[in-house]
């Protein structure tokens, strides 16, 4: 991997040891990570694009993927949300500051947020699935005068559920990002929308003329709000998704989050529908 | 090509002279089956038959690359004299690679490690622990001199006396084994042997051997664009889960296949006395791509199996071979009887009928 940095030479198992700065419950079930290397000099090297992922361990529990959800203009930490669901997420919801723990990163492709210049991005983040949004659509932020128009569309079970609160607030402020918040069940305070995510993005009616759209999130709500986009006008090449697959390595050689012959991990986890069109449907 | 000619026992020889510097790895019998197993100078000196050393395998020889269990690095941790509640985490990498040869692997064997060197070696990234066990590595490969029913080398473009991926091949033939070295590692470990070159008899006496096995193996494939056909299969559920019924979800056939390559990394111990492991794994099981949520892209048998099938035969790889080696383990070992060649035959042809509907 040609924009492998990570500080391991020559083995991609080592990971960077990192402290754990900060860690902020976000929601009954995700909670975000902050952590920096050890190793000063290596932290200082260390440089990602935004939609790359990282392995994060908890030692003796074991290691799993999430996104580097902090963008790259962040230089106090590294930041990772994670949602509860097994055993090394556990032990990252136990992690406290001071806490060790390894992280390999940068791994797999970015967003081509290059390529987006000039263009109106609608962002679409459902549930965790966020995560990988927030860093990309807080990088175009910094770069908004680059860019068209900058949407959001962000929804959750509940407004409990809703991860980033601080940022949540920040991002309906914001005079460069037109967002909009949607949740299944509303409760009675709920000021924002209430519904699925595809209908809301019909209600909404991007116009696909010179525009993007970026999702993420459950494989339920990706196929949904797919199908909405196409209904909006969007073409495939238009519409990019990172994906998510249980991942091990994370180089291409453990053999788990392959579609055919290309692996999510390495060829990914960023692609275009239009690239998927062309891999076998095994999500 | 020069030839030499070993007797039995001077074979003999020269693997316990060469075990004295080398992990020397050859089949062995364990009660009902045979394993590639180290050798140690005493067994090789009190070994009366060479033929011990030279049955067909069970199991294939990936294991002197790709151990079933390795550990990737231990895992210290000492405590700050200055403040106790904080760790200093140290992560030592162990050297596992040994220098091995390898006696007996067949050429499937051999051809093998060329199909496990494209993820290990020939992707974006080299993984150093395998890289060491192949850097140490002589493969003597010995050209088959039957075939089994379940053989199918000559499938895939291989053939029982195939050199491809090997350091040194031999042939057993009347009286003894004439030797060739292939590569520059393969001539030096030969050199070792001082055996006196094959006379023409003797090399006339390999062609015939060589020529005999051939004629054992099932009739040619007449199958034309696998991987297409078997691409052009993904979506027909019913298809993959009809052929595949029977499996019982062992994942015998991944564990050994000598050109699987998949594995899990787990931890061991805790962070002040631990390690980080990687083994074998197989796209068998269900687990395999099962995610945290729940959701699993390959919830059934069929669909799993197609992934299999897939990466055999149809997923390409740079060089245009398959990464299947025609050896037959996986269905010699198969307790419910699957044939690959039955299913790989059924994904193409139904494929070709439907394309000229």
């Amino acid at each position: 991997m040609s924009d492998h940095n990570c500080g391991c030479g020559s083995n991609p198992y080592l990971p960077y040891v990192a402290t754990v700065l900060e860690t902020i419950q976000e929601s009954p079930t995700i909670k975000t990570v902050r952590v920096r290397f050890n190793d000063e000099k290596a932290w200082e090297a260390f440089s990602y694009e935004p939609g790359q992922v990282g392995q994060l361990s908890v030692f003796g529990s074991g290691e799993s993927t999430f996104v580097i959800n902090s963008p790259p203009s962040c230089k106090e930490y590294l930041q990772f949300s994670v949602m509860r669901t097994g055993e090394v997420t556990s032990a990252i919801h136990n992690l406290k500051k001071g806490d060790q723990v390894g992280v390999r990163a940068p791994l797999g492709k970015a967003w081509p947020w290059e390529e987006w210049k000039g263009k109106n991005v609608f962002f679409v983040g459902g549930g965790i699935g966020m995560a990988p949004i927030r860093t990309v659509m807080h990088h175009l932020m910094e770069r908004h005068t680059e860019y068209g128009k900058l949407s959001l569309l962000y929804g959750a079970r509940s407004g409990a559920d809703m991860a980033f609160k601080e940022d949540v607030e920040m991002w309906l402020k914001s005079p460069v990002l037109d967002t909009t918040l949607t949740v299944d069940v509303p409760t009675e305070d709920w000021k924002h929308k209430a519904g699925l995510i595809p209908n809301i993005l019909k209600e909404i009616n991007p116009s696909p003329e010179n525009s993007i759209a970026a999702l993420c999130g459950p494989p339920i709500m990706i196929k949904f709000t797919l199908a909405a986009f196409k209904e909006l006008g969007f073409q495939d090449e238009q519409i990019y998704t990172t994906l998510e697959r249980r991942m091990k390595c994370g180089i291409g050689i453990c053999g788990r989050c392959n579609l055919g012959d290309k692996y999510v991990c390495i060829d990914g986890p960023v692609f275009t529908q239009a690239e998927l069109n062309n891999l076998p449907p095994e999500l | 090509m020069s030839t030499f000619f070993a007797t039995p026992s001077a074979l003999l020889g020269w693997l316990k002279s060469v075990s004295s510097d080398n992990r020397v790895v050859a089949p062995k019998k364990k009660g009902s089956v045979v394993l590639f197993k180290p050798w140690t100078t005493e067994e090789l000196g009190a070994c009366q038959d060479a033929s011990e050393l030279l049955i067909r395998s069970t199991m294939s020889a990936k294991e002197v690359v790709f151990p079933k269990c390795e550990t990737l690095y231990e895992l210290k941790a000492t405590k700050d004299p200055s403040d106790l509640s904080k760790l200093h985490q140290e992560l030592i990498v162990p050297n596992n690679a040994t220098a091995t040869v390898l006696f007996g692997a067949r050429p499937c064997d051999a051809r093998g490690f060329l199909c496990l060197d494209m993820p290990y070696l020939q992707g974006p990234v080299v993984d150093p622990y395998y890289k060491a066990h192949r850097d140490a590595l002589v493969i003597v490969t010995q050209a088959c001199s039957n075939a089994l029913p379940t053989c199918f080398c000559n499938w895939i473009g291989s053939n029982p006396a195939d050199e491809k991926g090997s350091d040194i091949i031999f042939t057993p033939i009347e009286g003894g084994f004439v030797l060739s070295a292939l590569t520059e590692k393969g001539t030096a470990l030969l050199a070792k042997g001082g055996f006196d070159a094959a006379d023409d008899a003797k090399n006339t006496a390999v062609s015939e051997a060589q020529a005999k096995a051939k004629s054992q193996l099932p009739a040619e494939s007449t199958l034309k664009d696998i991987p297409q056909k078997v691409y052009a299969r993904f979506n027909d559920e019913a298809f993959w889960n009809k052929e595949i019924e029977k499996c019982l979800s062992c994942g015998a056939c991944t564990f050994l296949c000598p050109t699987c390559q998949c594995f899990t990394m787990t931890d061991k111990g805790n962070q002040l006395d631990g390690k980080r492991m990687r083994s074998w794994d197989g796209c068998m099981a269900s687990h395999f791509t099962l995610e945290a949520s729940g959701h699993n892209p390959r919830p059934s048998r069929g669909m799993r199996y197609r992934n299999r099938l897939g990466h055999k035969f149809s997923y390409g790889r740079k060089d245009g071979d398959f990464s299947c080696v025609g050896c037959g383990r996986c269905i010699r070992s198969c307790p419910a009887h699957l044939d690959i060649r039955t299913v790989l035959s059924n994904a193409c042809e139904g494929a070709q009928k439907k394309g000229e509907e």
